[in-house]
């Protein structure tokens, strides 16, 4: 042959578009955080390192309110999608395909096939109702709105979770005389749990990140982090927004990481 | 330990939640309209803090408060629009005894025929809405329509029209020699046809100009006079022009709503503005002029002959008030509005 | 079957749906439930200044294709409605495609790694999957306005004199949402070629085979339920997409969300918005029918 180092897995020019792809991915990220660190108020001139910017969007009340709002609404959220979820995935896993249970599948599912503006405006229209009937404009729905598309961000890790459980350890658990519930609490949830960990994860930033459906239902003042920046983006386009999204996208990192960590485990 | 954590979040879900907190005031604005250091001014003196959320038009603020249950308490419409906030039962009278500086608002401001007496609604500020151009980009006449409806060969394509509805129907009615909210049908025709004519030729139709001309992202736009001010106090190439076809005179008020519930809050604040130092404190952040009397001693110097502020002799009788159209004038108005907007 | 093997198996479907009740009345409640709502919206009468009277009324079914003409009372066809859609419907097609062509590679490269080194680049495709769509679109915003990186950088090497218009016209709209989707199409498509079994390039290149063959004959057939999932991914959020029009379209240049939500601010009537939404759901939803339908259909000869 005469192409000693012919690589079956070699096409050609695929490997110059993966590069060019992460360097194109990467680069308009990259160039938001470096400027966020910008002495000076030009998002393209670089003017000197300073952390001002920093400053000034913790010292902004309406940054720090609306930061608290995001992760309070993502930690009820999260919560509650993935309890949800959890009992969701035991009861649709492992188990004879019942009746219904497509249609199980399809609701809990149906957040991810919805376009979110359908969903933001049908939201809207029925939260309106509820909010002139009871004359309540608190949290709740918003937690109410974010823990339902989160369901099933929580649900398919904890899913593929369970399914690549060992039913031994459970059956062998039963042969002990342990009952359904002490096998459950004993053996099954902590083998879950990395999965659970993983759903909540996931169902955390998820709710974090969510734009549209919060821009549709949030009442007076109830602004989260990415509804602030979305309101500042139409006007200010100074380095303040630049700092707010690296916390943010700190913040994500820093998720994901633990995130890629409790998955890898399971693989091993 | 699990039933600590549990009853540790019920507290937090039920202090989080809860509907009205004391001490809190739920201000309704326009975006970029509010001085903070009003709000840190008013904080200090009553302890009560406010919560400022944005909108960007007329229309946008009576559809959100119109769904029901918004949680705000006051609202800044433009004086066309009061008497239809005021028809619909969203706001409230206003107990004028809890509002002691209401003696305050200017003569020519107390007995507008929107709001007789000032029963509903106490003046924020009020401006003009003209022309904006960058002048490296066009060094013609700014004192026209034509920036919008007939742009030049060097504006095409370089035009925002900001998307408030009533300005900008009133423009180009006058514009095509009419008066705003006009009913005669052929007119209105023509009106139409010359924007749906204009619209290839505009690049946005979005707010935010005073950044976004500031940072030379738009080059020309339809413009209110105080926001363009200071847009040019950092971009000194933006020049602010009054149409000689007609340009519009309006006035921003605070009402207060009807399920409002702060009320205690609220008029404090109502009452706090009307004080002719705080009013010009908001004249100052904002660049317009008030319609309280007195405040002229408190404002900021470079205001008193800003072309943006001091509307230039010759085309002084040119202005029109901004007033509320008939019916047929509106529907015409909106189904204009809706077919350019597509 | 025994009448013990019978009463466990109902009660293993009974606690099926007990353990999935409370996720149901979750998602009906705040999920599902209110898309009724919206169908019935969408036969009101729109309120003079928003919310809806209760009267029947197909206005907001006609008014999607149709509008009445105020001055004659006629009904003619909106063409600015059906721009909207074909813009929506182009921009997302034109999305997907563009997505795949650059994703399908970058899939590959990453998929080609040893293993060690794979996972890092995974994780390295997966942050801008998950970091915030407005931070992507903020971004590309700042890459592609006036005095952005990019025009900066073409104006200093004296590429171009003046800034090339690039943000507030369809170019835009469609460089954001490539940018922004661009990681939905790259996962699924690895995921794909990751069970790709390589031995089957061997063996197509001991017959003699082109690259471009064995592309086109035996890796893309193969891959394809990634290349379909990495589709839906893409086109559907592209057809609804809102954040990234509006931000980088400047209002001018609507897509079918933005369009909707115009409905319930200042265009001031919910019953268009409400059909519009219902319309756009079905779009979706024939789209997703239509391309398990190919999945399906190529399994079956496989």
């Amino acid at each position: 042959m005469a192409d000693r180092s012919f690589s079956v897995a070699r096409l050609p020019g695929f490997t110059t578009t993966a590069m060019i792809v992460f360097l194109a991915l990467y680069l308009p990220i990259l160039t938001l955080v470096f400027y966020s660190f910008n002495a000076g108020n030009s998002v393209a001139v670089w003017q000197g390192f300073s952390l001002d910017w920093y400053r000034r969007a913790w010292a902004n009340d309406a940054v720090k309110d609306a930061t608290l709002r995001s992760l309070i609404i993502a930690v009820f959220a999260a919560i509650i999608a993935t309890t949800v979820a959890t009992m969701a995935a035991l009861g649709t896993t492992r188990r004879r395909a019942f009746k219904g249970q497509t249609f199980i599948y399809v609701m809990i599912n149906q957040p991810l096939m919805v376009p979110e503006i359908v969903t933001a405006v049908a939201l809207l229209i029925f939260f309106a109702q509820i909010k002139v009937f009871t004359g309540y404009t608190g949290l709740g729905y918003l937690i109410a709105a974010h823990s339902a598309f989160c369901v099933p961000f929580a649900y398919l890790p904890i899913r593929a979770r369970l399914e690549g459980m060992d039913l031994s350890l459970e059956t062998a658990a039963a042969d002990l005389y342990a009952s359904p519930w002490q096998t459950f609490r004993h053996v099954t949830l902590p083998l879950l749990l990395p999965g659970i960990i993983a759903g909540a994860m996931l169902a955390f930033v998820i709710s974090l990140d969510d734009v549209v459906i919060t821009e549709f239902v949030k009442s007076g003042g109830q602004d989260t982090l990415p509804t602030y920046m979305l309101g500042q983006l139409r006007r200010q386009l100074t380095p303040e927004i630049n700092a707010i999204s690296t916390g943010l996208l700190a913040l994500t990192v820093l998720l994901l990481t633990a995130f890629f960590l409790l998955t890898r485990k399971q693989d091993a | 330990m699990m039933k600590q954590t549990l009853a540790a979040l019920a507290l937090l879900m039920a202090s989080t939640t809860l509907a009205a907190a004391e001490g809190e005031l739920q201000l309704y604005n326009w975006g970029n309209y509010t001085s903070p250091e009003l709000l840190a001014k008013f904080e200090k003196e009553t302890g009560i803090k406010v919560i400022v959320t944005d909108y960007d038009s007329n229309d946008t603020a009576l559809a959100k408060i119109e769904a029901g249950g918004s949680g705000f308490d006051l609202v800044v419409p433009s004086a066309n629009y009061v008497p239809i906030w005021i028809e619909k039962g969203l706001v409230q009278e206003l107990d004028l005894s809890k509002i002691a500086n209401h003696k305050n608002i200017a003569a020519e401001w107390m007995n507008v025929d929107y709001d007789p007496g000032r029963k509903f609604s106490i003046p924020w500020q009020w401006g003009t809405t003209g022309m904006a151009v960058n002048q490296t980009a066009y060094s013609g006449d700014v004192n026209t329509s034509a920036i919008f409806l007939d742009p030049p060969p060097e504006l095409v394509g370089k035009v925002n029209v900001t998307p408030e509805m009533n300005d900008v129907l009133a423009l180009a009615t006058m514009y095509m020699g009419g008066a705003p909210c006009s009913e005669d049908a052929e007119l209105m025709k023509k009106v139409r046809d010359k924007l749906i004519e204009a619209k290839p030729k505009w690049q946005s139709m979005d707010y935010g100009m005073t950044e976004k001309m500031a940072a030379n992202d738009v080059m020309a736009s339809l413009y209110w006079n105080g926001a363009i001010f200071r847009a040019r106090l950092e971009n000194p190439e933006v020049k602010y022009g009054y149409p000689k076809e007609g340009y519009i005179l309006w006035m921003d008020q605070v009402m207060l709503l009807k399920d409002a519930q702060h009320v205690d809050e609220a008029y404090k604040f109502l009452d706090f503005i009307a004080v002719p130092e705080n009013a010009a404190m908001i004249s100052a952040f904002a660049r317009y002029a008030n319609g309280i009397a007195g405040s002229d001693a408190f404002m900021p110097d470079d205001m008193k002959d800003a072309p943006e502020i001091v509307i230039p002799a010759e085309l002084k009788d040119k202005g029109v008030f901004m007033k509320t159209c008939t019916g047929k004038a509106q529907d015409y108005i909106t189904a204009i509005w809706t077919e350019l907007q597509k | 079957m025994s009448a013990a093997e019978d009463a466990a198996r109902r009660t293993s479907d009974r606690n099926g749906w007990l353990l999935s009740t409370p996720a149901l009345v979750l998602l009906t409640l705040a999920a599902a439930g209110p898309l009724l709502i919206v169908v019935v919206y969408s036969f009101l009468s729109p309120g003079e200044y928003g919310n809806v009277v209760w009267n029947f009324n197909l206005d907001g079914w006609r008014g999607i294709l149709f509008s009445r003409d105020v001055f004659d009372d006629t009904l003619v066809l909106a063409d600015a409605h059906l721009t909207i859609f074909w813009r929506s419907v182009w921009l997302s097609i034109l999305t997907t495609v563009i997505t795949f062509a650059v994703g399908f590679p970058t899939a590959w490269f990453i998929a080609t790694r040893p293993p060690r080194q794979r996972t890092l680049w995974l994780f390295l495709i997966t942050i801008p999957f998950w970091t915030n769509l407005l931070i992507r679109t903020f971004a590309i915003n700042e890459v592609i306005r006036n005095e952005g990186l990019l025009n900066t950088l073409l104006m200093r090497t004296g590429l171009i004199d003046t800034p090339l218009q690039i943000i507030y016209t369809d170019t835009a709209v469609l460089i954001g949402m490539t940018y922004v989707y661009l990681p939905l199409m790259v996962l699924p498509l690895f995921a794909a070629i990751d069970r790709f079994d390589m031995r089957l390039l061997e063996a197509g290149y001991d017959l003699y085979a082109s690259r471009w063959n064995v592309l086109r004959r035996i890796i893309l057939p193969i891959v394809k339920p990634g290349i379909i999932a990495g589709s839906i991914l893409v086109f559907v959020p592209s057809l609804g997409a809102y954040v990234t029009p509006r931000i980088l379209g400047g209002g001018k240049n609507m897509m079918i969300g933005n369009f909707i939500e115009l409905q319930f601010g200042q265009g001031r009537n919910w019953p268009l918005g409400a059909a519009l939404s219902v319309t756009l759901l079905v779009i979706v939803t024939v789209a997703l029918l239509v391309y398990v339908r190919f999945a399906n259909k190529d399994q079956g000869h496989g």
